[in-house]
Formats: structure tokens, sequence, C-alpha cells
């Protein structure tokens, strides 16, 4: 069977005056996917992923999302995708539940639906627990971990997670992985996430884009990378820092 | 409209949890029933024995004890009301990284802003509202004259009046926080035009009015009289781009009956006193409204232009999360 196509970006370019973030990117997702999003800081990760979700306005090219365009429709898209920003912030006076349950009605969830599916999300990323305690309480894992269960609240079908292990530590970054990963597995949901870690991206990821100052320099799975990058025979041994550094020179 | 709604239900709680706006509502409150209670208990002495004047429920608010009156007194502190509801309004999210979370929730940008509005706009109806009622009540105590029907309705209007002056101020820290990135500066931006409209207007507009249209000393009386008049004119047209002077014209008319005019700036000489006073009958409450009306439409509108530049800035605003 065909897969959709989710997400598709043609020759897309976002400039800040003189100075391109995004130079005519182009780029598809299939349904179900895992693409990781790999690029040293400041390569233009963020910026694409919020032309993706129309929080900013291409300077050209063209972006659909679950086939609408994100700058016309920005509510049709809104409703079908769930975006963790890169340290994301809560409201800290409130505890995790009443966190949950105002992104729940944002998103025009009823309270006698969204009760129950606060409860099983909160088991789901571990935090049952501590519920009932102020947000601002929280450790940086845990926080990370409540953004994951913000995004899922509304059943999205495309995910965007920004950086989401940055600052945690290897249990946390382990957790997180685990949670990106059974989300495309048993939820059948798409997962765009952007990351610098090399070492997590190949981890996790069914297809990986490597962007450097903006340009998108390489697609593919890891052995596709492996082999037209460093021009491997298949079933040698290599690492994607290796492939990495490669395009990184290169660029 | 979900959004609204929504957002608006959070405000609020927020709001009735807000330690600095329980704060200075308190200070206003306990500010405003002093000079009222003050002002009543001197009319009680002042008025023993004698036969009530009309309106005199009216003067509690009106009349200037010992500094000035409640009126004068919600026209220059009201506006803080205002500013402390709405300077951090969106960059309080900001700097807390929910914006971008809030943003890409699927309602529109405007609702974020709109619901915030409206939820201070209510906080402050309960704030003036219960304000009003507190010094009525003190008042039947103090001067044991219950208002009628056309004192209640003047009260009526001054409060929508009042609400919607204060509900600028309001507008204009939202709009601020939209634009500046920082708490602290839109807090400091505020004040400064509160500051500049409420203290120093008429400073700029006297410079203003001697600019264009200076007095001219002549000989010549029908001349220098009518460089006079200019002169005033432009003094009041300046004096009208402060929403300040637009609510303290309009509230000591509707408050007052016996003043015909927003404001007498012609000179009065013995003759037009006398003649003034013979003729000092209360204006019907409908009349007053007339004359009020285009204060209202103003201070409508200005609220609404500072509402525009905050939706063109927002709406356009990139938003990220770092």
């Amino acid at each position: 069977m065909e897969k959709e196509t989710v997400i598709r970006m043609e020759e897309l370019t976002k400039r800040y005056g003189a100075q391109t973030a995004v130079n005519r990117l182009s780029l598809k997702v299939l349904e179900g996917e895992i693409f990781g999003f790999l690029g040293p800081n400041g390569a233009g990760k963020t910026t694409t992923m919020l032309m993706l979700l129309g929080l900013t306005e291409p300077t050209s090219g063209t972006v659909r999302v679950c086939g609408y365009d994100p700058a016309r429709d920005p509510l049709k898209v809104k409703e079908m995708i769930g975006y963790l920003p890169e340290n994301v912030g809560f409201y800290e006076d409130m505890d995790a539940r009443q966190n949950l349950r105002y992104i729940a009605r944002l998103n025009r969830i009823p309270d006698k639906v969204s009760t129950g599916r606060i409860d099983r999300l909160l088991e789901e990323v571990e935090l049952a627990k501590e519920a009932d305690k102020r947000v601002g309480s929280y450790s940086k894992g845990m926080r990370q971990r409540l953004g994951i269960a913000e995004v899922l609240i509304k059943e999205p079908k495309v995910v965007f997670l920004d950086e989401p292990t940055i600052g945690l530590d290897p249990d946390g970054t382990n957790r997180m992985l685990d949670l990106i990963q059974g989300l495309s597995r048993e939820r059948r949901m798409t997962i765009f996430f952007s990351s610098h870690l090399l070492d997590q991206v190949q981890r996790v990821s069914d297809r990986i884009g490597i962007m450097i100052q903006g340009k998108l320099v390489a697609v593919g799975s890891l052995d596709d990378l492996a082999q037209r990058g460093l021009g491997l025979e298949e079933g040698e041994a290599y690492t994607l820092e290796e492939i990495y550094m490669k395009y990184f020179k290169e660029a | 409209m979900h959004g609204i709604f929504t957002i608006y239900k959070k405000e609020m709680e927020d709001h009735f949890s807000s330690t600095r706006f329980l704060l200075i509502t308190a200070l206003i409150v306990m500010v405003g029933v002093i000079i009222a209670s003050m002002v009543g208990m001197s009319m009680r002495d002042e008025l023993q024995g004698m036969a009530k004047p009309d309106f005199i429920f009216l003067l509690l608010f009106t009349s200037t004890g010992k500094l000035f009156s409640f009126i004068q007194f919600i026209g220059f502190f009201g506006p803080l009301i205002g500013i402390i509801l709405g300077f951090d309004a969106i960059n309080r999210e900001r700097t807390g990284r929910t914006l971008s979370k809030l943003v890409s929730q699927p309602i529109y940008r405007d609702a974020i802003i709109n619901g915030k509005f409206l939820a201070g706009m209510t906080m402050i109806a309960i704030v003036m509202v219960s304000l009003v009622v507190i010094i009525a009540g003190l008042g039947i105590r103090l001067i044991g004259v219950v208002p009628g029907a056309e004192e209640l309705g003047r009260l009526l209007i001054y409060l929508v009046l009042s609400i919607l002056y204060i509900s600028f101020w309001l507008g204009a820290a939202i709009l601020f926080s939209v634009v500046f990135r920082s708490t602290a500066t839109s807090a400091l931006a505020s004040l400064a035009v509160w500051i500049g409209l409420s203290f120093f207007i008429g400073l700029g507009g006297s410079l203003l009015a001697d600019a264009i249209a200076p007095m001219t000393q002549t000989a010549d009386m029908a001349q220098a009289q009518d460089s006079f008049v200019k002169n005033a004119e432009v003094q009041r047209v300046a004096s009208l781009l402060s929403p300040a002077t637009l609510y303290g014209d309009a509230t000591s008319t509707i408050l007052d009956p016996l003043r015909k005019t927003p404001r007498s700036f012609v000179l009065m000489g013995p003759m037009e006193r006398i003649s003034l006073s013979r003729f000092q009958n209360p204006l019907p409450l409908l009349q007053s409204v007339v004359i009020v009306a285009p204060f209202l439409i103003s201070l409508i509108a200005i609220t609404f232009v500072c509402f525009g530049i905050c939706y063109a800035v927002f709406m356009r605003q990139e938003i990220r999360s770092t």
C-alpha cells in the first residue's frame, strides 16, 4: 500500500533581511514515519518547523501539512498537529492536570472526554504520582514528559518535536526516545523531530535529513546516507557521526 | 468563540489570585471610600437643619473633600487598575515560554488578546461597580437620602464611562505587552504614557496653543478677544486627544446636572454670572447624555485604535520559544 505524504515542502525559503535561514528546502515525510531532522545549532531547523506550523510565513515556496497550507488554513493544520517547542513552558502555579485540561479545552475537547485521557496520558509519561504538584516544582525531565502529554492530549496525526531531549540526563533521554518510538509504532503517528545529537537521531529515526546553514544537504535512511555519503558497501560498519562530519566539512 | 471563552476563564482565575491586582484594588477601594465618606460626613454637618438641595446624592461623588473628589481620584488613579491588569498580558506568556504553545493550538490569535481583554474588563467592572455601590450605601447611611431614579441613571452612565476609560488603559497596556518583550519595559512604558496623558497633556496643550494661535497684545478689544478665543479653542482640541481629559469632562458633566457645557473656558464677567445663577435649573438626564455622547464615542474609538494596532502587530509576529 502506498503511504500518504503527510508533510510536503517545495522550494521552501525563509529570509530574515539579508540572511537566509532556510534555503530552497524540498522534503516529503510519509505517514507513520519518524523523521529525524539533524543539524547544528542555527541551521534553520526551528524556522522550518515554524513554517510547517504556520507560526511564521515562508518568504517563498510551498508547504502542505496533511494537505493544508499552514499559512492559509492555520486552524485546520493546528487541529491535526501537536507541537512541542524547545524548552516548553507551563503555567507554573497550576498542577499538571490543570495545565493539560487548559490545553484540552483550547482544543474543544469536552471535560468528560479529557478527564480520562489526562489520567491515561499521565500514567503513560510516568507522571501520575506527581500529577497534583505545581509544575513549578518539576524537574527538567518531568517537564519534558508533561510536554509530550500535552502534545498527545489532542490526539494529533503529526507531532513536531523541537529538540525534545535537550538538557535531559541519560535516563531522561532514554525514556523520551522510547516514548517517541512508542508513538510511531503504537499510535501510527507521524513524527518530525529535530536534534543536533547524532546518536539519538540514529537510534529512533526511520529517515534522516541533514540540514546545514539553511540547506538540506542529505536525506534518506541511515544506510542510504552511509552508502551515498561515505561510499561504503553494504554491511560495512559506520556511524552517523562519520556521515555527518563528512557533510559538515563539505558545507 | 470557543477559544476566547477558555482563555477568558483562565485569565479570570489568574486575576482573582493575583496579589498585585488585589493590592491595587484594595488601595483604590480604600482611598475612594475614605474620600467619599469624608465628603459625606462634612455634608451631613453642613446640611443640618437645612432643606436638602437637589441631587445631593451625586455631590458625594463630585464635591471636593480635603484634596480631591472621588471622580477626580478615579480619573487619576483608575488607569492604574487597567495597567496592572494588562501590562504583562502577552509578554508574560512569552517569557514563560507558554506563548508558542498557545499559538500552536487551534484557536485564532486574536482570541488570545480578546480573551485577556474581556477578562480584564470584567475585573474592572467588578471593581468599579462594587466601589460605587459601597459609596452609595455609605451615602445613604451618612446623609440619609435615597437616590432617585435620575441620580441612579447618572451613576450608571458614570460607571459605563469609567469602565470604558479604564478599559482603554487596559487596551494600551496590552498593546505595550505585545510590542515589548520584557514585562518591566512594558510596565514602564504604560506608566510613562499614563503620567504623560494624565498630568502633562494640559501643559503640552497650552504650549501648542501658544505656538499655533498666540495671544496678541493689542489695544483693540475685539481683536484681543478673538485671539483669546482662538487660543482657548486650540487648547481644547489638543486636550481632547487625551483620554484623561475626555473622561474628566464627561464624568463631571454627567454627574453634575447644573453643568451645561463640558468645560467653561470663557471668562465670565459679573453680568454673566448673575444671569447664569438665575437659570440654575438642572439639565434633564437626556440632555446631559447628549453632551456626553461624543466623549463616550471618542473613548470607544481610541480603545479600538489601540486594539487595531495590537492586532496588526500580534497577528504578524513570529513567535519562537527562545
